[in-house]
């Protein structure tokens, strides 16, 4: 395929993408809207009034960030497992596999498919932040650069497990009992500062630690971890993520006999 | 001399350990109309998804239009265009998106995926349906949508997996006249049937595959012409008193009371057998075969 033949497809994917997540907006759109506005309610609005200040913020202003970022992991994420495992599921992944696309231009559609899912909930949903608390951004090129690094690894993730699944229930094990914990666990609701030392260390073996302290340095000026060294491991993370998925696209695993 | 697909020494081992292939050589000439036939678990689709990438060969080479598919397969994708035997587009998009998206999919823009796109839908009588969703749309127009997903890309060979299955026969007509037509302007027609009087009507040259292995490739023509035996019903205008014999032919009365099931040997003449029914004052009124030629020679090749 010519160069432009290649951005042909690409083009192709990702619009299918996004055409398929805003047709069931309901379903992909609302749900993070009305999640992310009952925690800002409840978390930060009623018992955050309680806790007081964490790291020279209110406690809303802190976890506005980590929830924004919950946000864009959880939806890139599902985003391509559901879309790709569906393709399997009604076999129309093999229009893609009959064509000439290359793979990696089959992984890069998805993952920006997920991407633009991630990041466009990730707005409406800083959208409703506002309406809880002041926000201002004190960095903003590592704000983009995390959220976008962020919902990149994410979409990756996201494509591993469509194709290891075997039913719905497989795109949704991971998310449930691995994603939400370790997003809870990284540091969204607290500085691992409250944590006893063993437990911050521990703690700093979560990659979500690293995404959530980065952002929120991005936002606030403050996080837990350096941020270039937060940078420098979600790098390294999408580098192995990308090798493996491609690898497994061009094995066909899962999708060819 | 390059040919549409050229298979050679084509080995498939499944994980499972089942030998679906066990060294399948088998050439199609451009412009021809090829039947791939064989009984359930043959290898035929076995054979057609290494051709489009969907199963991973274990060894041996295949060519389309003369581009090695292990050298360069992107290159021979662009030759073939592909009807499943199963329904495989996403049912909540519509006809016309699923057609330009698969022409996205072979890097060709919008401006000339979509008036392509409407060229087909109207052939094949889908424009109508364009902006429905594709699950409202019946199992007709489905084998149709497929069709007209895999001309987008205007291949010059099309391989037709079991395309008329479950298909009426008006409908089914309709489809062949449109293949053929595709077939008389030069596009390379593979059809895999289990409707062997298809196979016999439209194709020219016929492969047949069992247990993993060509056992017959050759003209149709030819493996009709190695028929040792044929048996007809000859239909008459009386109904029959007794028991009608005529010397050298095995004849069984039917049931009906006005039919005959007549064996021809290759070699003997039809005409004696109305000569001698018009001796004992028998007209016959019309006459059949009574299972399709092709069919006789497919059991005959793929039993035991």
């Amino acid at each position: 395929m010519k160069n432009t033949q290649i951005l042909v497809a690409f083009l192709t994917i990702v619009r299918r993408e996004i055409r398929r997540f805003m047709r069931i907006w309901p379903q992909t759109l609302l749900p993070p809207a009305i999640t992310m506005t009952l925690y800002f309610a409840i978390f930060g609005n009623l018992i955050g009034s309680r806790i007081g200040e964490m790291g020279g913020f209110s406690y809303m202003q802190y976890i506005v960030p980590g929830l924004i970022m919950m946000s864009i992991i959880t939806n890139s994420y599902a985003n391509v497992s559901a879309s790709f495992y569906s393709a399997k599921f009604q076999h129309n992944v093999q229009e893609l596999l009959v064509s000439p696309t290359p793979n990696w231009i089959i992984l890069m559609g998805y993952v920006v498919g997920g991407v633009t899912r991630g990041l466009f909930v990730g707005f409406i949903v800083t959208l409703l932040s506002l309406f809880f608390t002041d926000m201002h951004l004190e960095n903003l090129l590592i704000t983009v650069l995390v959220v976008f690094l962020t919902a990149v690894l994410f979409s990756l993730g996201g494509f591993v497990n469509a194709v290891y699944a075997k039913s719905f229930d497989d795109i949704s094990i991971i998310p449930t009992f691995v994603l939400v914990p370790l997003t809870y666990l990284g540091g969204v609701f607290y500085s691992i500062d409250l944590l006893p030392s063993f437990w911050q260390n521990m703690s700093l073996l979560n990659p979500v630690l690293y995404m959530v302290n980065a952002f929120r340095f991005g936002v606030l000026g403050v996080s837990d971890i350096n941020v270039g060294y937060a940078i420098v491991i979600i790098l390294a993370f999408i580098a192995v993520l990308f090798t493996y998925a491609l690898r497994l696209l061009n094995r066909g695993h899962g999708i060819r006999s | 001399m390059t040919y549409a697909i050229e298979i050679s020494d084509l080995k498939k081992r499944y994980d499972n350990g089942f030998e679906a292939l066990k060294g399948v050589d088998l050439k199609v000439e451009k412009g021809d109309f090829f039947a791939l036939l064989g009984p359930n678990g043959a290898g035929k689709s076995t054979t057609i998804g290494i051709l489009c990438s969907l199963v991973n060969k274990s060894q041996g080479k295949v060519s389309i239009f003369g581009v090695d598919i292990d050298k360069d397969f992107a290159g021979a994708k662009q030759f073939l265009g592909v009807v499943p035997q199963e329904f495989n587009f996403n049912v909540f998009e519509t006809p016309f998106n699923i057609i330009v998206t698969q022409a996205g999919f072979y890097g060709i823009p919008y401006d000339v995926a979509a008036p392509r796109a409407e060229k087909y839908l109207k052939q094949l009588g889908l424009w109508e349906k364009r902006n429905n969703p594709s699950m409202q749309l019946s199992g007709g127009m489905k084998r149709r949508l497929m069709i007209a997903r895999a001309l987008i890309h205007e291949p010059q060979v099309l391989i037709l997996d079991e395309p008329t299955a479950g298909v009426d026969i008006e409908l089914r007509r309709s489809m062949w006249e449109f293949i053929k037509e595709l077939n008389d302007n030069g596009t390379t027609i593979i059809l895999t049937t289990h409707y062997l009087e298809e196979a016999e009507q439209l194709c020219r040259n016929i492969a047949i595959i069992n247990k993993g292995e060509i056992v017959e490739n050759t003209s149709v023509k030819s493996l009709l012409k190695t028929l040792s035996q044929e048996t007809f019903i000859l239909d008459l205008a009386t109904n029959i008193e007794s028991n009608v014999s005529i010397d050298g032919f095995t004849v069984k009365t039917l049931a009906d009371g006005h039919s005959i099931e007549v064996e021809i040997n290759k070699g003997q003449s039809i005409n004696d057998i109305f000569v001698a029914l018009n001796e004992q004052g028998l007209q016959v009124q019309s006459m059949r075969n009574k299972s399709n030629r092709l069919e006789e020679l497919f059991v005959k090749l793929t039993k035991g």
